[in-house]
């Protein structure tokens, strides 16, 4: 049993929840992710942590409600238990000074994005950031990447704040404009492949982190397999990050579609 | 020819007291258990078949070495408690074990009626008297032993890790098993269906060896969570390692990751642990697949396929590379498979998955093949025949080839050795690993095999544990 110590709505359908997990807490690292999974009845969901505080013990997760499992975590209120937390997964970020890094959050991967920004901040990197959203709404951790770049845009969809377009056309610019040494996309899928197409021709380093189906989450069942430089391979354990330009975007989300009819059956059921 | 009265001596009864089960078209519609088990009348009966020979030869045939004449001829007096007694001196998980052990090639097969009739059904009594146990609620925890103040980590709950736990239990070792998934028992709870295994009894038997005194955590993935050496900082004085075999394994052809394709894992754990049979009630879903191809000629294999059925599919092919006899899986799973519907493709190999334009699978084409001259392992090796190319439709794919070892937790154990497959080397006898208090069994130790061998290794990595800290 997980506590929820603290939860806050960051906008539409976007919520975080403080949790208490001490144990998980003091081995969390950028990057790394966590199953949850609530109830009984429950599937079991990977989320990417969002910020980890090893003296208070608690680990936060942000996410978006977009099915019955994430729409039944929204309704759960501060104080409440979460069943079952396991973490932390995966391989964290891999953090050096690279050199000038430009961080781009999509949506709510912004939240993944930050712990990434603030690390890479911290081993030295400038770091230039860019955060985008469908509209000003759905704008999060604007106020906390500030903190951690060196300079921050952002960009609405339908212009309702900062730059009104993508992020892969502020990022282009910048590219043409500056020697930029690693590229960190962490968002949907469709921008991360957009970001990776954006950065091909520059040669430089994109790494993504990958948003697959999981269910063990520790290598055991295989379905989170992605194609990554022609060879299958587990995002669970070997990702979920990965070098951009070797990942099959196209396998990914046709993969993520496949339980498009379950999950509106699903809907049917809260 | 009969003499009762004059000569005392038992009369022979060569076949084995028939077990009733449910008939193979009303059970492929359910997910109920397949055989019924055997009734109070039954159990004597069959019991009462066993001649009680000197040598009890039976009992070198059990990786557990459970006192199988004891416990029969109790059963025989009618004396069930004393009879489930008698079982759980040596097996900690016995509706298990009747269950799903393979008795053919174990306690059954060395039986002395064997010799010229059926064995004596050990498995089905077995399972009998646990059942009858914990249906008449007799199930009693032993008294507890003064704790020793030593504790073990026991890493894994499945077959070997609960077998671990339990016998150090038992000998006043505080125990604590760390689970990586949510819910206790290892393959017992992901890998076995429910029409082979209830979860129920599973869960009966976890709690069994809970109330021995050892302690669950779940949702404990070691290795990242806490590693071996903290396990030992944290004050364990010795660690056992049980967490099976791992990941799994996929032939590398072409259309592998495309929808529909999953490992046996996957679709089993689907099913089996996270409920996926009865969604939309549970949250995770499966596929209800029209035609569905299973690749392998395993238990597990069987499981996949006798699943699908289940799951409604219209037809399920089970495709093997070799024949029938070369198939690893037992004689009883097939023939259950078989009464269920299942259509062998024997002599045939996947090479390529066809997928439509919405990257679902939609066929796999096979090559045919013929059978050469032995292996390494001994069977006939297949051969391909060349232009003989066709395709299957499928809209599933099951892949069950096996599993490799899971490099998580010896990634992270600096100095535990492992051999070339990934699998941690230990010694055969005492289970002993490269580092000092750390033992290790089950399927992470030889690949994949039973249940009864992993809860055997157990038996003896408990042993030498208890040895290593007295």
């Amino acid at each position: 049993m997980f506590k929820i110590v603290e939860k806050k709505v960051l906008g539409q359908d976007i919520k975080l929840f403080k949790i208490e997990a001490p144990d998980i807490s003091k081995k969390a690292k950028p990057g790394m992710f966590v199953i949850v999974k609530i109830g009984e009845k429950g599937e079991r969901i990977p989320l990417t942590i969002n910020d980890f505080d090893p003296q208070k013990g608690t680990v936060t997760i942000v996410f978006q409600e977009v099915g019955k499992t994430t729409m039944m975590l929204g309704r759960l209120k501060g104080g409440d238990v979460i069943e079952d937390l396991v973490g932390p997964l995966g391989k964290p970020t891999e953090i050096e000074n690279f050199g000038k890094v430009v961080c781009v959050g999509g949506g709510v991967g912004t939240a993944v994005i930050y712990p990434v920004t603030r690390g890479l901040f911290q081993a030295g990197n400038q770091i230039i950031g860019i955060v985008g959203a469908r509209n000003k709404d759905l704008l999060i951790f604007e106020e906390e990447m500030k903190d951690f770049c060196h300079r921050l845009i952002i960009t609405t969809d339908d212009g309702s704040k900062g730059h009104h377009g993508l992020v892969t056309d502020v990022l282009k610019q910048i590219l043409a404009e500056e020697k930029i040494d690693r590229v960190i996309a962490i968002g949907p899928t469709i921008m991360m492949k957009f970001v990776v197409k954006t950065t091909q021709p520059f040669g430089i380093p994109t790494i993504v982190s990958l948003n697959s189906i999981m269910i063990d989450a520790t290598g055991m069942c295989g379905v989170c397999r992605v194609n990554v430089g022609n060879e299958t391979k587990f995002a669970c354990v070997h990702g979920p990050e990965f070098d951009g330009h070797k990942v099959d975007f196209d396998l990914l989300m046709s993969r993520l579609n496949q339980y498009k009819e379950e999950e509106k059956i699903a809907l049917t059921t809260l | 020819m009969e003499d009762k009265e004059k000569k005392p001596k038992r009369k022979i009864v060569p076949n084995k007291t028939k077990m009733p089960e449910q008939p193979p078209l009303e059970r492929v519609k359910n997910f109920k258990e397949v055989p019924l088990g055997y009734s109070e009348d039954q159990a004597v009966e069959e019991a009462t078949r066993c001649i009680q020979c000197k040598n009890r030869p039976c009992i070198e045939g059990c990786p557990v070495e459970i006192d199988i004449p004891d416990f029969i001829a109790l059963i025989a007096e009618r004396k069930f408690v004393e009879a489930a007694r008698k079982m759980k001196e040596k097996n900690a998980l016995p509706a298990v074990c009747g269950r799903v052990c393979p008795q053919e090639v174990q306690c059954e097969s060395k039986c002395t009626l064997g010799k010229k009739n059926e064995p004596v059904a050990i498995g089905r009594l077995e399972r009998f008297i646990a059942d009858w146990e914990r249906e008449n609620k007799m199930v009693q925890t032993p008294s507890r032993p003064a704790p020793r103040g030593k504790k073990v980590a026991v890493v894994g709950s499945g077959p070997a890790g609960l077998t671990v736990a339990a016998d150090l239990a038992k000998l006043g070792f505080g125990v604590t098993i760390f689970e990586a998934l949510h819910k206790a028992g290892g393959v017992l709870v992901y890998g076995i269906p429910e029409f082979r295994l209830p979860k129920a009894i599973v869960q009966a038997e976890v709690d069994y060896v809970k109330s021995l005194g050892a302690e669950l955590v779940t949702n404990a993935v070691i290795g990242n969570l806490y590693t071996i050496p903290e396990l030992f900082n944290n004050g364990y004085d010795a660690v056992f390692i049980g967490i099976g075999a791992g990941g799994p394994m996929f032939m590398d052809i072409p259309g592998e990751n495309l929808n529909g394709v999953y490992s046996a894992n996957e679709f089993l754990t689907r099913s089996n642990l996270m409920k996926a049979y009865l969604f939309p009630e549970y949250d995770t879903p499966i596929k209800r697949s029209r035609n569905v191809a299973v690749v392998g000629g395993g238990n597990v294999a069987m499981d996949s396929a006798r699943t699908a059925l289940r799951l409604g599919a219209d037809a399920v092919y089970l495709v093997y590379r070799r024949s029938r006899e070369e198939m690893p899986a037992r004689a009883e799973e097939v023939h259950h498979a078989e009464e269920e519907g299942l259509i062998f493709k024997f002599l045939t190999n996947p090479i390529r998955i066809v997928g439509d334009e919405k990257g679902n699978v939609k066929g796999m084409e096979c090559l045919r093949m013929e059978l050469g001259e032995p292996d390494a392992s001994g069977r006939r090796r297949p051969i391909a025949v060349k232009g003989s190319e066709f395709i299957i439709d499928i809209d599933t794919l099951i892949m069950s080839l096996g599993t490799n070892a899971n490099p998580l937790l010896p990634q992270s154990t600096p100095g535990l050795a492992l051999n070339k497959w990934g699998y941690i080397v230990a010694d055969e006898e005492n289970a002993a690993t490269s580092l000092q208090g750390v033992y290790a069994g089950g399927d992470i130790v030889t690949g994949g095999a039973t249940v009864i061998l992993a809860m055997g290794a157990g038996r003896k990595a408990a042993r030498e544990i208890a040895k290593y800290l007295s």
